[in-house]
């Protein structure tokens, strides 16, 4: 059992979550994920691992409301546990000194971008965060962010706060104003990702995203979330998550995520008439 | 006495009615079945059978204590070679070892030796069932820690071994949960997870440690087991990456892994979904690809949970298909629709990215291969498809490249396996591996022999005999 020591509601249907996890902390990086288990007869689901303390042994991760398991989890009080918690999975992020790198995150996608956007400014990097949200009331974790980032950049979709328009928009206007740009890394959802791609693609800027395809086992024996990366079949959960973005095929991640698209509907709606939410 | 040329039949379930649930297949002896075939075996002094079980099993021995209903004598035998009969008795392809060269084979059936290992193993799990547990006594303490890396047959038996030689134990397993293929692989119709637990709590009994959800070269490397007081490190993971056949549309949604599939049913219970969390898709038509224990094993699983028609497509003849022969059997008599001398080469999806067909070639034998089977060679423009909802592939596995990847110095052949020497060591001191690790995937009780090897190895090692 791994104890929550530690419960935030961030925004609308997002939550923080600090777990006592000891075997993730010894050698987690920037870029990994943790598998759980809520309970026994629970699926297994990746998360980002979004922080860690290293000293307590404590893992934080962000994760947003969605579906039947990430309620469930969310319903969970802090002091509570969670049956099964495995990791640190997948191979850390690439980080060393780029130059300037520009981190674009949407959504939940803005938590595991954090760890990220620290450990490259900690390499003498010259990070540009942009952070983008559904409305100024899912706004979260700005000011960790801009305290890791040399400049930080807001959208929201409708204006709320920030600029107006989508990450890309003002991923747009940055590359406009000429300034050199060596990486961009990205998190978010699937075709915030690939609208992320395209854009860098015709500058020819290296840009890796962090590809969020179902998962069961986490550990490379399953192939649950085996992805064309450039022409070749590749394990998001061991040769990844994150690959370099123009090789991905998008179009394949998104209709791969949708293959239980009915049965996650029929389980949510049994499970919100029996918890009766 | 005259002799019995055929072999007792074990009690089965009906094809029509198992197939339609999860129950295991084959019932078990009743005593005087058992008694009755265990007269069967002649006791020759030659026991070919013995030398034909890779774990050397006292084979006439523990079958004359069931004909003489000494059945702690029985077990007592079985247990100085192989400590989960229960497990073999069921998954052993006994038809191409120990049975093939029984002399009882010459003028008629030969002994039911595997059926015989399950009714003296299924006897012992009762009585412990019952509180009549014989826990082996250990040896003194040697007081020094080995770290045993995934918990399928081979690990186990390296644990059991081990811990009754005096060591301190511990299993790291990436899981959830104990048992590698036993558990996440082999279905329940043919090897009951009850019997797992079962063999696995035993291990529990005799002060095994268990440490799950770890998996090794992530949450701690073998070096760190070395730096945390760890004297030696066996490494039994298994060959548990799937490989798939780079065809065009093979990820489509509805195109499984046979890891994938058996994974979602077996470990994570989807064949009780909504009730447990993780879903699987139930297809009418279902193709799967392969001739092996896990394309039967696959076949078998989506008739239960509910395919009207699954087309099993190997790319030979049956005569070449390497499951075992009583999988095969009970595969036809369910109703499986076997597609021989065919070979998938592409997927065609709908306008969601689910597949809807797969096109197959003919294939014809030619000369034979290295592995002295005929190779299969495309019959041209026999082209044809098949409508299908879902496909499952099951032609192999790898060796999981996580802690090769993850550790200095350990030496791997060309597809990943760990290379050790005649005792199990491998390039790292004091690392020992066995299994389908090193073997790339095989059997059981391969597995679980080469654990045992491993442990008396290690054993050697520590003290000093082995360098
Ligand atoms: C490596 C990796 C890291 C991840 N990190 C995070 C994280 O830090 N925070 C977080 O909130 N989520 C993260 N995810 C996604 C998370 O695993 C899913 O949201 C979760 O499994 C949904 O489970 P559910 O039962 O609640 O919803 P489901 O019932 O499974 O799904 C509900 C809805 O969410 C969509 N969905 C399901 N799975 C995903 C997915 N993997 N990606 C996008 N949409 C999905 C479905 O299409 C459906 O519309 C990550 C995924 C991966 C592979
Ligand atoms: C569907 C199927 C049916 C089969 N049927 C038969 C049969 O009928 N008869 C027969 O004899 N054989 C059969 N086999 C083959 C047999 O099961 C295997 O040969 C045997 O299980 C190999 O044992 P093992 O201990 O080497 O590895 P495994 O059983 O594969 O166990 C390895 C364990 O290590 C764990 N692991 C992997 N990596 C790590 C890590 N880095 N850290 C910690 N843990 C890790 C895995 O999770 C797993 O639990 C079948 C196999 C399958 C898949």
């Amino acid at each position: 059992m791994f104890k929550i020591t530690k419960k935030q509601k961030l925004g609308p249907e997002m939550v923080l979550m600090e777990i006592n996890a000891p075997q993730v902390t010894k050698h987690v990086q920037p870029g990994q994920f943790i598998i759980l288990r809520v309970n026994e007869k629970g699926e297994r689901i990746p998360l980002t691992v979004a922080d860690f303390d290293s000293e307590k042994r404590r893992v934080t991760i962000v994760f947003q409301k969605v579906g039947k398991t990430t309620y469930l989890l969310g319903s969970i009080p802090e002091g509570g546990s969670i049956l099964d918690v495995t990791g640190p999975l997948g191979t850390p992020s690439e980080i060393s000194k780029f130059g300037t790198v520009v981190c674009v995150g949407g959504g939940v996608g803005v938590a595991p971008i954090y760890p990220i956007v620290k450990k490259l400014k900690s390499e003498g990097n010259e990070v540009i965060s942009i952070i983008g949200y559904r409305s100024k009331n899912y706004v979260f974790w700005e000011e960790k962010i801009k305290n890791v980032s040399d400049k930080l950049l807001i959208a929201t979709n409708d204006g709320t706060y920030g600029e107006k328009g989508f990450v890309t928009d003002i991923l747009i206007k940055l590359l406009e104003s000429n300034i050199k740009i060596d990486r961009v890394i990205t998190i978010g959802p699937a075709i915030m990702m690939k609208a992320v791609s395209d854009i860098t693609k015709l500058k020819k800027i290296k840009t890796i995203a962090s590809l969020n395809a179902l998962m069961v086992c986490g550990m490379g024996m399953c192939g649950t979330c085996r992805l064309t990366i450039g022409g070749e079949t590749k394990l998001s959960c061991s040769d990844g998550p994150e690959f370099d973005a123009h090789l991905v095929d998008f179009n394949e991640l998104m209709e791969r995520l949708n293959v239980y698209k009915e049965e996650e509907k029929y389980a949510f709606e049994k499970w919100k008439t029996e918890a009766k939410i | 006495m005259s002799i019995i040329k055929e072999q007792i039949p074990m009690k089965e379930q009906l094809p029509q009615e198992r197939k339609k649930n999860f129950y295991e297949v084959p019932l078990g002896y009743t005593k005087e079945e058992a008694i009755l075939e265990a007269t069967r075996c002649l006791q020759c002094p030659t026991h070919p059978c013995i030398d034909g079980c890779p774990v050397h099993i006292d084979i006439p021995g523990f079958i004359k204590a069931i004909k003489e209903d000494n059945l702690s004598l029985s077990i007592e035998i079985m247990h100085d070679t192989n400590l989960l009969p229960a497990i073999t008795g069921r998954v052993c392809p006994q038809e191409e070892q120990c049975q093939v060269v029984c002399v009882m084979g010459k003028v008629g059936d030969p002994v039911a030796i595997g059926k015989l290992e399950r009714y003296i193993a299924d006897w012992e799990l009762e009585n412990r069932s019952r509180g009549n547990i014989n826990i082996p006594k250990k040896k003194e303490s040697k007081n020094k820690k080995i770290a045993i890396v995934g918990s399928g047959p081979a690990g186990l038996t390296c644990a059991v071994n081990l811990i009754k030689m005096g060591y301190e134990v511990t299993i790291f397993e990436g899981f959830h949960e104990l048992g590698g293929v036993l558990t996440y692989g082999i279905p329940e119709f043919r090897l009951p997870k009850k019997i797992v637990k079962e063999e696995i709590e035993f291990l529990n009994k005799l002060g095994v440690k268990f440490n799950l959800d770890f998996p090794i070269g992530r949450s701690e490397t073998i070096s760190d087991l070395f730096k945390d007081g760890y004297s030696a490190v066996f490494i039994g993971t298994g060959a548990g990456a799937p490989q798939f056949m780079h065809i065009p549309g093979e990820n489509l949604g509805g195109i499984y892994s046979a890891n994938e599939y058996l994974t979602r049913v077996n470990l994570m219970k989807a064949y009780k979904f909504p009730d447990y969390d993780t879903p699987i898709k139930v297809g009418k038509r279902v193709a799967v690809i392969g001739g092996g224990n896990v394309a039967m094993d696959s076949a078998r699983t989506a008739l239960r949970l509910g395919a009207e028609h699954v087309f099993l497509i190997y790319r030979r003849s049956r005569t070449e298909m390497p499951a075992r022969e009583e999988e095969i059997i009970h595969a036809e008599e369910e109703g499986i629709e076997f597609m021989l001398l065919t070979n998938p080469i592409r997927y065609i999806g709908n306008e969601n990215g689910l597949v809807k067909q797969v096109e197959c070639i003919k294939m014809k034998l030619g000369e034979e291969d290295a592995s002295g089977r005929r190779r299969p060679i495309p019959i041209e423009s026999s082209e044809f498809l098949i409508d299908i909802e879902q496909a499952i592939v099951a032609i192999g596995t790898t060796p999981n490249p996580i802690i090769s990847k993850t550790t200095q110095d350990l030496k791997t052949g060309r597809h990943g396996e760990i290379l050790v020497d005649e005792n199990g060591q491998t390039s790292v001191k004091g690392a020992f591996a066995g299994g389908d690790i090193v073997t790339g995937a095989a059997t059981v009780i391969t597995a679980m022999g080469a654990g045992g090897l491993a442990a008396s190895s290690i054993n050697r090692y520590l003290s000093g005999e082995l360098k």
